[in-house]
């Protein structure tokens, strides 16, 4: 580990947290409707979006309508995006003349970018069209991500209204979210990558004749405009296979720095909003800090394993830690912030192999995923995850004051611990019950490269970040076989609509409550100690989930490592 | 009235074997699957030793490896099972037992059932009685039922109900009317209006109430239930996945010692106790002499924001004395007094008595007889607010200043209204007497003193000075429930500059003065909608709207059948400063749940130490890294981890019933004390108690 390092690292959190005061407080007047600078330009195509699709800008939806309405919207993006992969062969803009996708695949695919996973079983360079990229990819990574964000919005307004069964309309959220939010900051993000040496055309794929006098096909397309929004919207879906460790999606420190930025910006600025609109930004901020004691944690253990090295690589007299799989413009401290980045956050972005890492650091991003990603998370995703985890860990420790327990003036009962446990609940059914299987089916074993708990890891990644929607892959194993395809599909799915349908529900039985004004009684939000019970309740409930599995895994093969056995 | 809480009828349970022996009884007899079912944790426990034990039986008759073992664990989950019975079954003892006292009380009586008019009445079986039956009681008969005194006043000893002996007055009319069946009129006589059908009396309801019997689980109950039977199931995720896991690395694990681990992680300790502190909570309030009649009612205690305390009884001392006569210019002090007493003969209230007096001692007044006056005495009502006599010479008002003086407007506006109508709005009283009254009455006000002015004939004689005497320590405790974050009312029938006085005095955060009842009512409600909740307690029947309001509204016995029919809880010493005890009893019994559910969750990291090294030891013999306890064997860990399970149940139950103790120190410190207490003391306890147990475990060779 060294100073700079360290730097870097702290450069990054300063960053971040200057950020989200500022967007906090625009997404603050986004979401309440009211004028912000960029209304003379987007008002009017605000008007004319909702005069077309005959929406009614002022009507609220309850909660079952706000979640019916993104389901149904969820049907239309899978149909087009399946649709457009399976077609693509007949269709423009597909100048390497790509071919239609296998169902199992393009079911994958589809499920993965509708749901912010973007979990990839193809290479982008060798499977999809531009057209494919651009109207079906890259718009569901818009989409998903401003699903993300309004379900927290929705989530953020049943803990600030009152007595209402009214949590905002799916439709306008969702359009002034994509319009006032995500495009504003991508139009300059993505001109500021082409700067930095990102292309972005539609010309076809590049020959090039190498000094070794052999050719070489360089793919190029309409990269920078994917990236701004995979990193932005957390999707973290690769233009091409090598995803941020591809010099064209990530090709300088510099990009690497402001991607990281990206990832966490709207993120961590919704801790704000939720702060803004409940009239108490310490609220946010205290919310921001259970994030962030989680995540520095996470960092120093990861950064220091992978500068550690392994005791076989030491012994031989090579010094300088696990640069294995990582790329030599980004070093071991980016990469491990990186690697921890995209898995807080749900990102799944990756400029690193995380297969390559030591069975620590390769252990710090699946214990992020398995929380959850509530560290910062996917957009809106990680906040209202983290507000689940906030409606367990109050209802539990709470008690302890001798009063029904309240967050934010609200009574915590029956019903929303419900509704955080169904959430929670399905977590690790998903990636433990799927990892069980495949770890007993035959088929499945197959796909796998590295033998014994190596191989364990890869499997539990696979299926953690598919439930989890991270989408970043451990990689090693072969993940494109109807198996996982479908298995993968159905992890992605559960792990997205099991999340949101009960935070809706949570939102809407929230609303209905009156708000208990605080007094001497009430247990603070905002301290010192509301963080460390909050951190404590999810590392221990958390934890314990998938503890059994991480000890056959990860842990089993740090110990064997530090005896040089390895996988 | 005290202050402090006689602890009546307390039981020492853990040692009593009068409630231990049975409990252990019932302890088996509550494996019945169908009582086990309501509790879900203990439900999910009972099949997998069920299972196990089928599994076991096969393994002994085909013979399998390890029998002494596995038989060690069986035994264990079974004892954990019937411990957590053992647990509920003491918690019901305490109200068993109370509950046969109880019904020793309810003998079989005769009541003189009444028919036609004068005394005449038919012996008939207490037991035939029917609403709207009237029954005469004498010195010496118990009375039948519940119901009103419609006539007549008697001395009654309701030892049975309130375990206090000192007999109490019930009359006719006013707040004291009420009546309840098994208590025994001591002398006089009274006619009684049966309210209550057999069956559902407050001695039947009071039994089924301390049995348990009517208990539901509170709303906080049902959210941990919820939340508990959450962990369970992914548990059953996170033990169910173990075998394809171990599969995978090319071992295997054996069905006990995943039964082991699952036992060990689900939250059997909260499990086992949750059901024993509910009803250990609605114990410790039926040992206050307090009666819940819902577990909802408790909880809410626990919750209340703002607290109505009646000034008279609660904050001050029941009996204000008259001190003084102040008459108004051109008023001797002497005619005044004079009135004062006349229109107090009849006034059985210590203040009534005191002016009486205070007339007597000052002025050589001596007391008359209520029949040599041939008065006919106007009885105070709390929409008038006054009292008076009207004699054949004249009548007297005495009563709240504003009131009196309404009155003398209102006689002076009746008996001009035949003159001008210009005239008729001139009021009765000049300015310069408005302006006099007003200081002195706000004087006495600034004094903390309660102000009653008496009219004479339509002319305001002067005002009587009546002395509030704040209860000691009442402060404190108002300071406490600061500290706990509840706000106090005072409500008081005084005018807001005397309600001011001895708010102040008494340290109270707000009052309420002038209030009638729909006053009350309103505050209230304005109070829950601000998403507050409110306790209050009263005994009137014009409080029952109120109390009926209120989340929790506390009846004294001593109140009226309409308000001990509306509030949630009865309060069997009438003592109206309980109402802090209440509240506190309630914080305990939410603080109990949450702390022995955070102690339970916090355990599972110890016993995951103790586990799962020895789970996949053989397998990956690498994990010796995590066994931190250095526990001597695999199979000494898994027995070890599962006994400290079991026992620490037993080793909790007396916290369960005594419950967390309860400090008015905020709720920031008093989390993190808890939190430290609870939370990081579960997680290290149980690496203490598991290496003990191995520690024995290896030294008596029992694996």
């Amino acid at each position: 580990m060294t100073l700079v390092g360290w730097a870097q690292i702290a450069l990054f959190c300063a960053v971040v947290i200057a950020l989200v005061k500022p967007l906090g407080w625009y997404m603050n007047r986004v979401f309440s409707g009211e004028r912000t600078f960029l209304s003379p330009v987007l008002r009017p195509i605000e008007n004319s979006l909702y005069k077309i699709a005959g929406v009614n800008e002022r009507s609220e939806q309850d909660w079952l309508t706000y979640a019916v309405s993104m389901l149904i919207f969820h049907i239309g993006g899978f149909l087009i995006l399946y649709v457009l992969l399976r077609t693509q062969g007949f269709l423009p803009f597909n100048p390497q003349g790509m071919t239609a996708v296998a169902p199992d695949l393009s079911f994958n695919t589809a499920v993965s970018f509708i749901t912010n996973t973007n979990w990839q079983n193809y290479g982008g360079e060798t499977t999809v069209s531009y057209l494919t990229q651009m109207l079906g990819l890259t718009h569901q990574n818009y989409l998903s991500a401003a699903t993300g964000i309004v379900v927290a919005i929705a989530l953020i307004r049943g803990f600030a209204r009152a007595s209402t069964r009214n949590i905002g309309n799916f439709w306008v959220d969702i359009t002034r979210c994509t319009l006032y939010v995500l495009l504003p900051i991508c139009i300059p993000l993505a001109l500021f990558l082409v700067w930095d040496g990102i292309p972005q055309t539609l010309g076809a794929y590049v020959d090039a004749t190498t000094l070794e006098g052999a050719k070489q096909t360089i793919a190029v397309g309409p990269v920078a405009s994917q990236v701004a929004i995979k990193m932005l919207g957390t999707n973290g879906g690769g233009f091409f296979n090598a995803n941020a460790a591809h010099p064209f999606e990530n090709p300088t420190a510099f990009s690497n720095f402001i991607q990281m930025v990206a990832i966490f910006a709207l993120g961590a600025a919704l801790t704000n909003v939720f702060g803004r609109m409940v009239g108490n930004q310490k609220q946010g901020w205290a919310i921001l800090w259970v994030m962030g004691v989680l995540f520095i944690a996470g960092v120093a253990v990861c950064y220091w394993a992978e500068a550690a090295g392994t005791t076989g690589i030491n012994d031989l007299g090579l010094v300088g830690g696990n640069m294995e799989g990582k790329e030599v413009r980004f070093g071991i401290p980016a990469s491990a912030l990186f690697a921890v980045i995209t898995t807080a956050a749900s990102c799944g972005a990756v400029n690193a192999m995380h297969d390559s890492f030591t069975a620590l650091g390769g252990m710090i991003p699946l214990i992020n995923m398995q929380l959850g990603e509530i560290i910062v998370g996917g957009v809106g995703a990680g906040f209202y995850g983290m507000l689940i985890f906030i409606v367990i860990a109050i209802f539990v420790a709470g008690l302890m004051v001798g009063r029904t327990p309240e967050y934010v003036g609200k009574k915590i009962e029956a019903k929303e611990v419900k509704m955080a446990m169904l959430a929670i609940l399905v977590l690790p059914l998903m990636y433990l019950g799927f990892t069980a299987v495949a770890s007993v089916l035959p088929s499945a074993l197959a796909s796998i490269a590295n033998p014994g708990p190596h191989g364990f890891s890869e499997m539990l990644y696979l299926y953690t970040s598919s439930t989890a929607n991270n989408g970043s892959a451990f990689a090693g194993i072969t993940g494109n076989t109807p198996f996982y395809n479908i298995t993968g599909a159905i992890a992605m799915f559960v792990g997205r609509f099991f999340m949101i349908v009960p935070a809706l529900a949570i939102a809407g039985s929230m609303a209905e409550k009156k708000i208990v004004p605080p007094s001497a009684g009430t247990f603070p939000t905002t301290g010192g100690l509301f963080v460390g019970m909050v951190v404590g309740v999810i590392v221990i409930v958390g934890g314990l989930t998938f503890f059994p599995a991480l000890a056959l895994g990860p842990i089993v093969e740090q110990i064997s490592m530090t005896r040089n056995m390895l996988f | 009235m005290e202050t402090t809480v006689r602890k009546k009828r307390s039981i020492s349970t853990m040692l009593d074997p009068a409630i231990v022996l049975p409990a252990i009884g019932s302890a088996f007899v509550k494996l019945d699957p169908r009582t086990l079912i309501k509790n879900p944790i203990m439900f999910v426990l009972e099949v997998v030793s069920v299972l196990t034990t089928i599994i076991f039986v096969r393994d002994v008759i085909e013979g399998g490896h390890d029998l002494a073992f596995t038989f060690q664990i069986i035994v264990w989950l079974w004892f954990t099972v019937l411990f957590a019975n053992f647990a509920e079954a003491i918690a019901e003892g305490r109200g068993k037992a109370q509950a046969d006292a109880l019904r020793q009380q309810r003998t079989e009586t005769q009541a003189k059932l009444m028919s036609g008019a004068g005394k005449n009445f038919k012996l008939v079986p207490g037991t035939s009685l029917a609403v709207g039956d009237v029954v005469l009681v004498e010195a010496g008969d118990t009375i039948p039922s519940d119901g009103e005194v419609i006539e007549g006043i008697a001395s009654v000893n309701e030892s049975a109900i309130t375990g206090e002996s000192a007999p109490v007055i019930r009359e006719s009319g006013g707040d004291r009317s009420a009546v309840t069946g098994g208590t025994q009129v001591l002398s006089d006589w009274i006619v009684v209006r049966i309210s209550a059908a057999q069956g559902s009396t407050f001695l039947d309801r009071m039994i089924r109430l301390v049995e348990g019997a009517e208990r539901q689980k509170t709303p906080n109950e049902i959210a941990l239930n919820i939340l508990l039977a959450g962990l369970t199931i992914i548990f059953v995720f996170a033990t169910a996945t173990i075998p394809s896991y171990a599969a995978y690395a090319g071992g295997t694990i054996s069905v006990v010692v995943l039964v082991a681990l699952f036992v060990t992680l689900i939250p059997t300790t909260i499990g086992a106790l949750l059901s024993a502190i509910g009803i250990a909570g609605m114990d410790r309030l039926v040992r206050f002499n307090v009666l819940a009649m819902s577990g909802r009612a408790v909880e809410a205690a626990g919750d209340v924001d703002t607290l109505l305390l009646d000034k008279t009884g609660t904050i001050t001392l029941g009996n204000r004395q008259a001190t003084e006569f102040l008459p108004l210019t051109g008023v001797s002090e002497a005619e005044l007094a004079d009135a004062a007493q006349l229109s107090s003969l009849a006034d059985e209230t210590p203040e009534g008595r005191s002016i009486v007096v205070l007339a007597k001692t000052k002025y050589g007044l001596r007391g008359r007889e209520v029949a040599d006056v041939k008065a006919r005495f106007i009885p105070f009502t709390a929409q008038s607010r006054m009292s008076g006599v009207e004699t054949e010479e004249s009548s007297i008002r005495k009563g709240a200043v504003d009131a009196v003086i309404r009155y003398v407007n209102s006689l002076g506006a009746a008996s001009l209204s035949a003159g001008s109508a210009a005239q008729a709005l001139r009021p009765a009283i000049s300015t310069e007497t408005a302006r006099e009254i007003k200081a002195i009455t706000d004087a006495i006000s600034k004094s903390g003193g309660t102000p009653l002015a008496v009219a004479k004939d339509g002319k305001l004689l002067g005002a009587i000075h009546l002395k509030d005497i704040v209860k000691g320590g009442i402060r404190e405790r108002f300071a406490e429930l600061r500290r706990m974050g509840i706000r106090t009312v005072m409500i008081t029938g005084d005018n807001p500059m005397t309600a001011a006085a001895i708010a102040a005095e008494a340290g109270v955060d707000d009052f309420l003065a002038q209030a009638t009842p729909e006053d009350k009512l309103r505050l209230i409600r304005d109070e829950q909608a601000k998403g507050k909740l409110v306790a209050m307690c009263g005994d009137g029947t014009n409080d029952a709207p109120a109390l009926a309001q209120a989340d929790v509204g506390v009846a004294m016995n001593t109140g009226t059948v309409a308000a001990r029919e509306a509030g949630n809880m009865i309060d069997l010493d009438s003592n109206p400063t309980k109402l802090i005890e209440i509240v506190e009893i309630g914080k305990q019994l939410l603080m109990t749940r949450g702390a022995l559910t955070t102690f339970s969750i916090a355990n599972d990291v110890a016993k995951y130490f103790a586990i799962i090294p020895a789970m996949f030891l053989a397998f990956y013999p690498q994990l010796q890294a995590l066994n931190v306890m250095n526990l001597g064997s695999p199979q000494s860990a898994i027995l070890s981890a599962i006994i400290f399970n079991a026992l620490i149940i037993i080793a909790l139950i007396p916290l369960a019933l005594k419950g967390v103790a309860y400090r008015p120190i905020g709720a920031g410190p008093l989390l993190r004390r808890n939190l430290l207490i609870y939370g990081l003391g579960g997680v290290l306890i149980p690496f203490v108690g598991i290496k003990a147990i191995d520690i024995a475990v290896n030294a008596l060779h029992l694996v």
